[in-house]
């Protein structure tokens, strides 16, 4: 199989900073309110969040590559893509309370957000809809995550100043940090242009 | 329930609940597909219909349904009805899936179906369900379209792709920041803070000072 290294990267880096799930494309940001109120959160939910999303996005292309093209099953890949990441999580989840229960109560709780979450289920879509192989795929998913990391964990640490802060009424909570999300996203759109896919 | 107040449902779907700006659930196509009037508007119609069927068919299959394996099987009648959804639009409104065709897909993944298929759908018969699904679908298109207005009219200067603010009959140059993803942000805070403002102001509501939720 000829790999294309350069495509790879370029996947990585793009999706990673010019296409970053939050600020460019708006994905997960259910989860990037919740769990950016603190830092040790974020960084337990970036871990599990990546990891996931690695293996979900394999398990996907594997299926769709082997199964669902030769059957002609394509339209039916949001069902499918749905149920292996919810199977998936769900023994994950199983395995880790029975042979690392330390693991288990550090990162169990996020395990179960994750189930019905945008991005773990945009990697394999984008995947896909763009016919990338293993390769190209695996670097979607680890730039993607990578960029969710770092936002998640921008985030936190701005918030947990923004506690402090002397925040109008009308705005403390959720508005703020919207508007807090625009600036970030400002300063991402600065990476723009850097490449283009 | 044998006595249902539609009347309240839908309030509480439309205002009270609203599913973006009150409870904030389902964020990311609420940012995503209004930086213009009629994606959001087509984004909106598009989970009105999710919304309706599936509570329509979670709650003719309540019966059936075994309450321990109930969140998978709405997660698949749900997948399927976006599954409807997405085929349809791919078909007919070819451009406008071509912008926001992974948002469409990902109707499937929105915390407020699933959260109304759990918490009304799997309780109610099938006529107050459907009631329900609409309104809670009608209270997301309009604040969609909402933002839609918003963000459009400053970041284009047109409404629906017509062009409103000229001057001399030329377009005048629009505040692009809006259209651009910071725009949308911006644009989400300032609109709920300004609902959170009235709510407090004019209605006696709590608005605001509560915590982020999701």
């Amino acid at each position: 199989m000829h790999i294309n290294w350069e495509h790879v990267v370029t996947i990585f880096i793009a999706s990673a900073l010019i296409n970053n799930f939050v600020f460019s494309r708006y994905l997960g940001l259910c989860i990037f309110f919740g769990v950016t109120k603190k830092m040790e959160t974020a960084v337990g939910m970036s871990f599990t969040f990546t990891a996931v999303m690695l293996i979900g996005a394999a398990l996907n292309w594997v299926i769709y590559e082997y199964v669902m093209i030769p059957f002609h099953l394509g339209f039916l890949k949001i069902v499918i893509f749905i149920g292996v990441v919810a199977a998936f999580v769900q023994a994950a989840d199983t395995i880790m309370k029975k042979v690392t229960p330390a693991l288990y109560y550090k990162l169990g709780i996020y395990l179960a957000l994750i189930v019905t979450n945008c991005i773990i289920l945009a990697v394999p879509l984008i995947n896909a809809e763009e016919h990338y192989g293993l390769f190209e795929s695996m670097s979607l998913a680890l730039g993607s995550g990578l960029g969710f990391s770092l936002a998640l964990i921008i985030m936190a640490s701005i918030r947990e100043k923004l506690e402090l802060a002397d925040v109008p009424r009308s705005f403390q909570g959720l508005p703020i940090s919207f508007v807090l999300t625009g600036l970030i996203a400002l300063a991402f759109l600065g990476f723009s242009g850097m490449i283009t896919l | 329930m044998s006595n249902v107040n539609y009347g309240t449902i839908i309030k509480n779907g439309i205002f009270g609940e609203n599913p973006v700006f009150r409870l904030a659930l389902s964020l990311c196509p609420a940012v995503a597909v209004t930086s213009g009037v009629k994606n959001g508007f087509l984004m909106g119609v598009a989970v009105l219909f999710v919304m309706t069927m599936v509570n329509a068919t979670v709650s003719l299959l309540r019966k059936f349904i075994n309450p321990k394996v109930r969140i998978p099987s709405y997660m698949f009648i749900i997948a399927t009805w976006v599954t409807v959804t997405d085929l349809v639009m791919a078909a007919y409104a070819r451009d406008v899936y071509k912008q926001m065709g992974l948002y469409i897909m990902l109707i499937v993944a929105f915390a407020i179906v699933l959260s109304r298929a759990e918490m009304f759908a799997s309780k109610n018969k099938l006529l107050p369900s459907i009631v329900d699904g609409a309104a809670m679908g009608m209270g997301f298109l309009l604040a969609l379209v909402l933002l839609g207005i918003f963000r459009e009219f400053l970041g284009k200067g047109s409404l629906w792709g017509y062009q409103i603010l000229v001057s001399d009959g030329k377009a005048i140059k629009p505040l692009l920041i809006m259209i651009l993803p910071t725009g949308g942000f911006f644009a989400m805070g300032l609109m709920m803070g300004w609902l959170n403002w009235i709510d407090r102001k004019f209605f006696g509501g709590s608005g605001g000072g509560g915590g982020a939720h999701h």
